[in-house]
């Protein structure tokens, strides 16, 4: 009978199919990753029992945050070829005759919620230290006398009709400010949109009725 | 491992011939990266997305005068809520009309399961046990049913119920969006065929101003 041989070489492990698994999910995770856009600030929204998820896309987000600070984000749109963040910019430096370099309008497509008069947005748009950025939003106006907001939704929905409106009320916001958002919304004519909310459970029994 | 690889090659004495093993690529490395950028987009997918509520108000008026011919809410069949903060809610029923008293008495609740809840599914126990009945069904198999005709069922049942309350929503000032949020899901809770969010009126105003006059403690 032979000897067991003892290798001298340390067993040498066939990696491909790990490999080859790794690749798959790899790949699968590049093409799903929708990024989480850095938030302007942090918001505690309220819970509720919908479960409907807020869709991706086309999507005008307005936060009031616990300050009652109001901010505005809009996407690019599916096709990002369209530049809508771009185009909803232009009309807004038409409207209140403003200049923006074609680097502003570039910087200005990759970042996400504002929440400054468009005085300011030049700034905000060059400014390079983040926390000074962040420091700067006090909320985009909306009073009657100067209704910025108004005039956003109204020319990011000029450009793409299949906007949708999410607001997003931080939990400390109060009702007025919250009411007046809804206001101008309805001045443009969005009658339906949607609150942002955590999902939660609830049993309902009817004992005891 | 490249190392072990070049080993074996040794082995062959003396004779000059093509080494068999020569493809065998080190993959440590590569493995290694695929790691680290799986890892990187695993963490970073954003997996939960956002849920939504929605709620579709009724159009503006465009013009004023047409409000005449607006059909007008069913006393028997109205119930107010009154948000007055603190999450506490009042709430009376029927219609506060100053040239008919006396005017409605107000009741103190909040959010709480024994709450506002108890009051409206009390008024809604109908339309809410046969749209919960119609879920329990699906849940159980008696009836087979897609997802898109349970909403749409829901809804039909809704619009055929005639005797829910009819839910009107009024928000006093300082009132904390949290607290109208919960109010609406309260309405989705309890199945409320008919609410809406309206501006408080002055009539209502001096109501709640004199109940917590009356009830000092209610405040906090």
């Amino acid at each position: 009978m032979g000897k067991i041989k003892v290798s001298k070489n340390p067993p040498r492990i066939d990696m491909t199919p790990m490999v080859d698994l790794f690749f798959l999910l790899l790949v699968f995770f590049i093409l799903t990753a929708t990024f989480r856009t850095p938030e302007a600030v942090q918001v505690d929204t309220p819970y509720s029992v919908s479960n409907k998820t807020s869709p991706e896309k086309h999507l005008i987000t307005i936060t009031v945050s616990k300050d009652n600070v109001v901010f505005f984000n809009v996407d690019n749109g599916i096709d990002t070829s369209e530049h809508l963040r771009r185009k909803i910019l232009n009309a807004m430096a038409y409207q209140y005759q403003l200049k923006f370099t074609p680097e502003e309008y570039k910087k200005f497509e990759g970042m996400s919620s504002f929440g400054m008069p468009i005085a300011k947005m030049k700034d905000w748009i060059n400014e390079k230290d983040a926390e000074v950025r962040d420091a700067m939003h006090n909320g985009i106006p909306l009073d009657s006398t100067d209704n910025q907001l108004l005039y956003w939704i109204r020319f990011a929905r000029n450009y793409n009709p299949d906007f949708e409106v999410a607001l997003k009320g931080d939990q400390g916001a109060d009702y007025e400010k919250v009411k007046k958002v809804i206001d101008v919304l309805q001045d443009n004519k969005v009658n339906k949109f949607n609150l942002t909310t955590n999902l939660e459970d609830v049993d309902v029994s009817l004992e005891n009725l | 491992m490249a190392e072990i690889i070049q080993n074996e090659g040794g082995k062959q004495k003396g004779k000059k011939r093509s080494k068999r093993h020569s493809t065998h690529i080190d993959m440590t490395p590569m493995v290694d990266l695929a790691c680290l950028l799986l890892t990187f987009f695993m963490l970073t997918t954003a997996f939960s997305k956002a849920k939504v509520m929605e709620i579709v108000l009724p159009e503006r008026d465009e013009n004023p005068q047409e409000i005449k011919d607006k059909p007008q809410v069913d006393s028997a069949r109205a119930l107010n809520i009154i948000l007055i903060g603190n999450d506490k809610v009042l709430w009376y029923n029927g219609l506060a009309n100053p040239a008919k008293p006396p005017l409605p008495k107000m009741h103190l609740t909040d959010f709480s399961d024994d709450g506002i809840r108890r009051v409206l599914l009390a008024r809604n126990k109908e339309l809410f046990t046969k749209i919960e009945q119609m879920n329990q069904d699906v849940i159980t198999g008696k009836i087979e049913m897609p997802r898109d005709s349970i909403d749409s069922n829901r809804k039909r049942f809704m619009r055929a119920d005639k005797k829910g309350p009819v839910v009107l929503i009024k928000a006093s000032e300082n009132v904390k969006y949290k607290n109208v949020v919960d109010i609406l899901d309260e309405m989705a809770i309890s199945n409320i065929a008919l609410y809406a969010l309206i501006d408080i009126n002055d009539v209502e105003k001096k109501m709640v101003a004199d109940y917590l006059a009356a009830n000092p403690s209610a405040a906090n």
